[in-house]
């Protein structure tokens, strides 16, 4: 991480997100500058990361994530995203980047309509991801879980091409929603953006059952402080993107 | 002119329903033995202001497309007809 100053990242708040003081507690507790940000902003340019939390953005209503994903916050979202600085969705957070189309899939009612609320254990199964650059291949962590719609589905082909490419970070060891490929978080073409149903964010205490989501969000904070050293020592700024 | 607009979102084929198949294996047991194929979706009315009805329904189907359905998982069926009363 840098020794200048903290990494700075930015916490999307929609209204009904309601994992947000999480996010900022355990980013905070491993030396980033986490600040809450109101969906009605239009600029994430003073952050090196952005964090979309879990909840029930705008209710849920219509489907999870669709609305927000309209959000006024979303352009900046989409552009921190293509600019390569790390984006990362929480469970709520996960479905709405499935619904900005930042991330491929959707995420269904979980297999047998039960509401899934449990500490599961996650296997890295890429670490060409910024949340699991710092993992071990084959690591396992137990990492808490909380939803309804945690159910990952896409084309089967699609499927294969995204597991073939690296872009499956964690798979569920056992699992738990009946997602394809038991699938428990994606990422994009260059690994910048990644969207998980698990919460990392609550495994970072021994007060609530596991640290293991520490690897992670350690290895997205290192993943943006590269990024933002990247940024300033480009003559004009943040690169272009790519 | 205005256009009344119904919207029928379900999930596309393929695509696991779990909903449609819990009401669907009570079925039997309420003695409806004769009964399948049975899809569970959303149903949403509306009324577009639009010059005819294929403008009415270009922006109806945009409407469904971008935001009423995800393609990824459901299909939209989109009726158009000229609104009979005034809203």
């Amino acid at each position: 991480m840098s020794d200048e100053r903290p990494v700075s990242v930015a916490v999307v708040v929609f209204p009904g997100s309601n994992c947000e003081h999480d996010a900022v507690q355990a980013l905070s507790g491993l030396g980033a500058r986490a600040e809450l940000v109101w969906h009605t902003a239009r600029s994430l340019d003073d952050f090196d990361a952005v964090v979309v939390p879990g909840g029930f953005a705008h209710g849920d209503y219509l489907r999870c994530g669709a609305i927000a994903r309209f959000s006024p916050v979303m352009d900046a979202v989409c552009e921190a995203a293509e600019a390569g600085r790390p984006v990362l969705g929480i469970c709520n957070g996960f479905q709405v980047l499935t619904e900005a189309h930042l991330l491929p899939g959707a995420l269904l009612r979980n297999a047998g309509l039960r509401f899934v609320c449990d500490i599961v254990e996650c296997e890295v199964v890429s670490v060409s991801s910024v949340l699991t650059a710092g993992a071990r291949l084959g690591q396992r962590l137990k990492l808490p879980i909380n939803h309804f719609e945690g159910n990952y589905t896409c084309e089967l082909e699609a499927l294969r091409e995204l597991e073939a490419s690296g872009r499956v970070p964690l798979r569920y060891v056992s699992n738990p929603n009946g997602s394809m490929g038991a699938v428990a978080a994606v990422s994009n073409e260059s690994g910048n953006v990644v969207g998980l149903m698990p919460h990392p964010e609550r495994a970072c205490s021994h007060l609530t059952g596991s640290v293991d989501g520490q690897v992670l969000l350690q290895s997205f904070l290192q993943a943006a402080a590269g990024e933002a050293a990247m940024s300033a020592a480009a003559p004009a700024g943040r690169p272009a993107g790519d | 002119m205005k256009f009344a607009v119904v919207v029928e979102v379900s999930a596309l084929e393929g695509i696991s329903d779990p909903e449609a198949a819990t009401i669907e294996r009570a079925l039997p047991l309420l003695g409806f033995d004769r009964v399948s194929g049975l899809r569970a979706g959303r149903i949403f009315h509306f009324v577009v202001d639009a010059g005819d009805v294929a403008e009415a329904r270009s922006v109806a189907d945009d409407l469904s497309h971008r935001l009423l359905a995800n393609p990824v998982i459901q299909r939209a069926d989109v009726s158009v007809q000229p609104a009979e009363v005034s809203v």
